[in-house]
C-alpha cells in the first residue's frame, strides 16, 4: 500500500437491472479514510460498490481510479469449498501476485483452520477466509459490502482492527454496513439524497440497450 | 496465471469435482452401441468413426455447464472479474482445464474403445490425431456456450442446444479423417480443415466469451 491514492467520483448515476438507483453522487475518499454508505434496503448500497469495483457501468459520471486499485468484497465471498483455507488463499494471493499468504490468515484468525476445508467451516470463519481474502490482494482500496455478516462481536471487533490498519497503512475503504463497525472516525454518507429521480422527472433513463454500450 | 490452471484442475480432482465423468460417459457409449446394433464386425467398423466422434461430443458437453456456473454461484467470477488476470485470460484457462480433464482423457482412452467398435487398424493414428485436434474446439466452443448462459439458472440444457450446433463442422471433419483413415486412405484433408476450426476458435472465442461474461455479470 505504497500509493497515496484518493478514490474520487463526481456526477455519478448508477442503475440496476436498466433502472437507475442513485444520481448525482458525489465524494472524495483520501487514503486513510473509510467511508460508510448508509441508506434503507434498496438504496442502492451493492450497485455503486459494483459500479466502484468495475464490474458494472455507471449512467453519467466519473471515477477517479481505475478498478486495479479496488477490491470487491461481496456477499458471495469466493471460497471454494472443496480447497483448504489456505489453498483458498494462495490462489487469490497468486492471482493478484502477492505472498501475504500466511499473515492474511493470522490476522483474521484462521491460522488455526489453515488446512480445514472451507466446506466445514462456520458462516462465520467462511466469512472471515472471504475478509482475508481482501488483506492478500494487496490493493489500496477496500469496497466491502455488509463485511460482517454472520460474523461474532469478537469478529466485528477483530475485523475493525484489521480495518484500522489498513487504514493506518495508507489504504481506504468503502462500506455498506447497517450495523456500527467501531470506525468513529469514518465518514458517513447517507445515499438516500441520491434517490434517481424518475425519468418523467427529468432523471437520466437507463439505457434499453445498456447491454451493448 | 498457472495459479488459475491449477485451481481448476485442483477442483476437479476432488471429490465431487468430475474428472472421469466425461470419460466414463465415452466408455458407456462406446459400450452401448455394440449391444444397440448388434456385435457384426463389419457394420460396426462402418459407423465407429461416427460413434467415437458424437461420443466425444457428448462426454465434452455433460461437463459444461459448471465451467462457470460454479463461479459465479460462490462469488468467485465477480472477483475474477476485477482481478489483474484479463477475463479472456481467465475464459482460455478455464477452457484449457477443461479440455485437459475431459479432451485429453478422451483422446487417449479412445484407441481402446476402438476396439470394441471394430475400428480397422489403419483408422487408429487417424482416431487420436483427429481427436487431439478437435477437441480443444470443443472445450473452447463450450466455453463460450457456458459464458452466454452463465445468467441463467439450470442453463444446461440452453447451453446445450447453444453448443451442439456449432460442435458440427467439427464433427464432420473429425469423423471424415477417421473414416478415411479407417478405409486405408489420406485423411490430412478433413483433419487440416479441423485443426484450422480448432485454431480459429482457439484464437477468437475466449475474447466472445469474455464479452458474454462481463455483460451477464451486469
Amino acid at each position: 500500500m505504497a500509493e497515496a491514492v484518493t478514490l474520487s467520483v463526481t456526477g455519478l448515476a448508477v442503475a440496476r437491472g436498466g433502472v437507475p438507483v442513485l444520481e448525482g453522487l458525489s465524494f472524495a475518499l483520501p487514503s486513510g479514510k473509510a467511508l460508510i454508505l448508509r441508506g434503507p434496503n434498496g438504496a442502492g448500497k451493492t450497485t455503486l460498490l459494483r459500479t466502484l469495483a468495475g464490474l458494472q457501468l455507471a449512467l453519467a459520471g466519473s471515477l477517479s481510479l481505475a478498478p486495479e486499485s479496488l477490491t470487491y468484497a461481496a456477499h458471495a465471498d469466493g471460497i471454494k469449498a472443496v480447497l483448504t483455507v489456505s489453498e483458498n488463499l494462495s490462489f487469490w494471493a497468486a492471482v493478484h501476485g502477492t505472498q501475504e499468504v500466511a499473515a492474511a490468515m493470522a490476522a483474521m484468525n484462521l491460522t488455526a483452520l489453515a488446512d480445514r476445508r472451507a466446506a466445514h467451516l462456520s458462516a462465520g470463519q467462511k466469512r472471515r477466509l472471504g475478509l482475508a481474502r481482501l488483506l492478500v490482494t494487496g490493493r489500496p482500496v477496500w469496497l466491502l459490502d455488509e463485511p460482517t455478516v454472520s460474523l461474532d462481536a469478537a469478529s466485528v471487533t477483530l475485523f475493525a482492527g484489521v480495518l484500522r490498519g489498513h487504514l493506518a497503512a495508507g489504504g481506504s475503504a468503502v462500506i455498506a454496513t447497517h450495523i456500527d463497525l467501531g470506525l468513529p472516525e469514518a465518514a458517513v454518507l447517507d445515499l438516500t439524497p441520491f434517490k434517481a429521480r424518475a425519468p418523467q422527472d427529468g432523471g437520466a433513463k437507463g439505457a434499453f440497450d445498456e447491454a451493448f454500450s | 496465471m498457472l495459479a488459475l490452471l491449477t485451481r481448476d484442475l485442483r477442483l476437479a480432482f476432488r471429490a465431487g469435482g468430475g474428472f472421469g465423468l466425461g470419460l466414463a460417459f465415452f466408455l458407456l457409449v462406446a459400450v452401448l452401441v455394440p449391444l444397440g446394433v448388434g456385435p457384426e464386425g463389419a457394420v460396426l467398423a462402418r459407423i465407429a468413426p461416427g460413434i467415437l466422434w458424437v461420443g466425444a461430443l457428448l462426454a465434452c458437453l455433460l461437463s459444461l455447464d459448471r465451467l462457470f456456473a460454479l463461479d459465479v454461484e460462490d462469488g468467485s467470477l465477480d472477483l475474477l472479474a476485477t482481478a489483474p488476470m484479463p477475463l479472456e485470460v481467465v475464459v482460455a484457462l478455464k477452457a484449457l482445464a477443461h479440455w485437459l480433464v475431459t479432451g485429453l482423457p478422451l483422446t487417449l482412452a479412445a484407441p481402446v474403445l476402438g476396439l470394441l467398435l471394430f475400428l480397422p487398424e489403419a483408422g487408429y493414428p487417424w482416431l487420436v490425431a483427429a481427436l487431439a485436434l478437435g477437441t480443444p474446439a470443443l472445450s473452447v466452443i463450450g466455453a463460450f456456450g457456458a459464458a452466454l448462459t452463465v445468467g441463467v439458472k439450470r442453463g444446461g440444457l440452453l447451453l446445450s442446444l447453444l453448443v451442439l450446433p456449432l460442435y458440427v463442422p467439427t464433427l464432420i471433419f473429425g469423423a471424415e479423417a477417421v473414416k478415411r483413415g479407417a478405409a486405408a486412405l489420406d485423411g490430412t484433408t478433413p483433419l487440416v480443415l479441423m485443426a484450422g476450426i480448432t485454431l480459429g476458435a482457439v484464437a477468437l472465442l475466449p475474447f466472445a466469451a469474455a464479452a458474454a461474461i462481463r455483460i451477464n455479470l451486469r
